[in-house]
């Protein structure tokens, strides 16, 4: 006992300078991992070397300041085909933490959840369920939620039966330069609020691009969000979401969708081949108990963005009489009709298509017309500036 | 030898305090004792004889845990006492440690697998878990956690055989977090308050007080209780250490601690908002009257982790824990909608 002890009492006082850590592939591969990433100190740095782990468990980090990095997306692979635990593969509740250059492949749950995790970096991450779009795919792949300064850079996701890159009740977020493909929503922001989405690239979802707000949670009132320079094409995935989550609801085809929130910019994004619709501006149609919560969208101003092809094929209820009465085709840009039209504007030189429902009405009640959305103009978003150190991370 | 024996023996007791005495410096250093039997809680380690102080309790509604029994007990150091809470856990001083073992009938004897210690530091609580060995003489530190499989009689006398996750120490706090801090969970008065154990703590001198009125939940298979209040101590104990404002599940919305009045928090007509598969195409947390088309019921009856609830530490489902719930629901009067 005397013994253990005062080696004990060594190794506490050791230098608690910043360490770095390696972990290879090969047998053990969980306890190995997680133990580094248990005993990892503030300003660890975690090297996992290429290869596959083969893992039975979720992961989790909980130690600030800790970067975790890969060989690249492609030569390290933390796989969870045979997860037995843990709702997602890694879970990271710290600060200040950098995850880069690996890949998470079919867990159960989400890929990778951070929650109060605040100026996290997901930089050059995979996230994949390789079977292709299933409905017994994980919900989310890369997901930061309740989280306060959030870049998400380079990040690639596959398969998620929900969103590809879902951030919710979080502020001040990044999303750029990723790629979202086979996923129901590819990028989706929630009740959340001051969020630059541009340089991605969403192809092959149910929908491409989307901006929530929902009712009865912590956090809610979103807004404040640019969705610009993207490239939304060809959204047309069969909805694979399981019924109930409100991505389910969403139509195949469907480009950018905005719904209930305020101050959303869409601008110069390259949008076409979304068989619904380009752009979507609704409010939340599904009932709800909650006085706070604001269903109507607000201050949504659609600016400069190039349209392709769209509208060919709409997939909501009855889109296929309402197309054929508009000559095969609708508008790129629709509108459900709910709340006030002087709060949106629409600047693309294209038409648009209004559904003229009354909020909370059922969609068979709907009149479609075109209509012009000149409201007022407000005010662009400030940029969401990054800590110089996030940005250093993520070079 | 044996002299020699007998001195070493000595002065590690000495080094401890007395002979049989919990080792408090184990508990309170920054060190992270390698071996259970390091803290001196037990005089006979194997044989389960608890040291001075170290008081055996239980909870009068408890989490499910794959059917392992439970043997809990508490340290307070001495000349120490608890204080009383009506409402939150008991606020245990500097030095109190809570342990708890997990394990099995196997031939009549009960196996101990692990044992999750949590340890009240000056800097907060520490949650550590330790795995025993084969032969039950010993549990080492096991941060990492790790799996063991077992076979056990579940109580309709079915065999069961499971993978059993002893939690990492990350998971420990994913249960046990309340904004961030490592908090205990059952060491509340509301679930200790049955057969005369809180006065049995003020008597050891390990508790300040215990008010004649101090409130107690429903033991959830206790049929003569009202089926409400045995739900709401169940969903209490499962799930509402991280379904609640500060917990690992706040982001959900979704709270069901026993104070809960709000019936949308409570599940009740509530759309899932990151369930994914786990909603099972169902539409809210809880269909009221209908246990069939509620969420909730869907994750307590599945095994699959990603749809099973709660997270952690559930490989077999509580197939008396879901009766319960679904005659709970079953009773709601239906409702066309939540709106």
């Amino acid at each position: 006992m005397l013994r253990s002890w005062t080696l004990a009492a060594l190794l506490a006082a050791g230098p608690a300078a910043a360490q770095t850590v390696t972990v290879e592939a090969g047998p053990d591969a969980q306890e190995r991992l997680q133990t580094a990433l248990i005993e990892a100190k503030p300003g660890s740095i975690i090297w996992i070397g290429a290869g596959r782990f083969e893992l039975t468990d979720g992961l989790s980090l909980d130690v600030d300041r800790v970067t975790v990095r890969g060989a690249g997306p492609d030569q390290t692979v933390l796989s969870f085909k045979g997860q037995l635990g843990a709702g997602e593969g890694l879970l990271v509740t710290s600060d200040d933490v950098v995850l880069r250059g690996f890949a998470v492949e079919d867990s159960k749950g989400d890929g990778i959840k951070s929650k109060g995790a605040d100026r996290i970096v997901y930089k050059d991450i995979r996230v994949e369920w390789t079977g292709g779009p299933k409905q017994t795919n994980g919900a989310y792949g890369v997901y930061p939620v309740s989280s306060t300064t959030i870049l998400i850079d380079g990040v690639e996701v596959k398969g998620a039966s929900d969103a590809g890159i879902y951030v919710g009740q979080s502020e001040q977020i990044v999303v750029r330069n990723s790629r979202v493909s086979g996923n129901v929503a590819g990028i989706e922001i929630e009740n959340s609020r001051h969020a630059d989405v541009f340089g991605n690239l969403a192809t092959g979802n149910t929908g491409g691009i989307l901006v929530f707000d929902m009712p009865s949670l912590p956090k809610m009132g979103g807004g404040e969000v640019r969705v610009f320079e993207n490239r939304v094409i060809d959204n047309n995935q069969a909805n694979f979401a399981p019924k109930g989550n409100i991505v389910a609801t969403v139509p195949p085809g469907t480009g950018v969708l905005i719904m209930a929130n305020d101050n959303v910019h869409v601008m110069r994004n390259e949008l076409s081949g979304n068989a619904t619709a380009n752009v979507m501006i609704t409010a939340y149609r599904q009932s709800y108990d909650d006085p706070k919560f604001k269903p109507v969208p607000t201050r949504i101003m659609v600016a400069g963005n190039k349209h392709g092809r769209a509208g060919y094929a709409p997939g909501f209820p009855g889109g296929d009489q309402v197309a054929a009465a508009l000559g095969g085709m609708i508008p790129p840009v629709l509108w459900d009709g709910s709340g006030d039209p002087a709060t949106l504007r629409v600047r693309d030189g294209v038409p648009v298509l209004s559904m003229g429902l009354q909020q909370g009405a059922p969609i068979e009640t709907a009149k479609p017309a075109p209509v012009e959305l000149n409201g007022a103009e407000a005010p662009i978003p400030a940029t969401v500036v990054l800590p110089a150190a996030m940005e250093a991370a993520a070079k | 030898m044996k002299a020699l024996a007998a001195a070493v023996l000595l002065f590690c007791a000495a080094l401890a305090g007395r002979p049989g005495d919990v080792n408090d410096a184990a508990i309170t250093g920054e060190a992270l004792p390698a071996r259970l039997s390091d803290y001196g809680f037990f005089t006979d380690l194997a044989g389960e004889i608890p040291a001075a102080r170290v008081t055996p309790y239980d909870l009068e509604t408890q989490l499910f845990s794959d059917y392992a029994a439970k043997h809990r007990y508490l340290y307070v150091p001495a000349g120490q006492k608890a204080r009383y809470d009506a409402e939150a856990a008991l606020d245990l001083p500097v030095g109190s440690a809570i342990i708890k073992t997990f394990g099995y009938p196997q031939r009549g004897r009960f196996k101990p697998l692990e044992t999750r210690l949590l340890l009240r530091r000056a800097s907060g609580w520490v949650a550590l878990p330790y795995v025993w060995n084969a032969e039950g003489s010993e549990a080492l530190l096991k941060r990492a956690g790790t799996r063991i499989p077992v076979t056990f009689t579940d109580p309709s006398g079915a065999p069961r055989s499971i993978s059993y996750a002893v939690p990492n120490q990350n998971q420990c706090k994913d249960c046990h977090a309340l904004s961030g801090a490592i908090m205990p969970i059952g060491m509340k008065a509301r679930y200790l308050h049955h057969d005369g154990q809180l006065e049995k703590l003020v008597a050891a001198g390990m508790l300040d007080r215990s008010p004649g009125d101090a409130p107690r939940v429903a033991r959830w298979n206790d049929a003569r209780a009202p089926i409400e209040a045995r739900a709401r101590a169940y969903l209490e104990i499962n799930c509402a250490h991280c379904h609640n404002p500060a917990g690992a599940a706040s982001n959900s919305g979704l709270f069901l601690e026993l104070s809960r009045a709000d019936p949308v928090a409570l599940g009740i007509g509530k759309r899932p908002v990151a369930a994914g598969r786990g909603s099972g195409g169902r539409d809210f947390a809880i269909a009221p009257g209908d246990p069939d088309a509620s969420i909730l019921i869907y994750r307590m009856e599945s095994t699959d982790p990603g749809v099973a609830m709660p997270e952690l530490g559930r490989a077999t489902v509580h197939a008396e824990g879901v009766a319960l719930l679904r005659e709970w629901i079953a009773s709601m009067p239906k409702s066309n909608d939540a709106r």
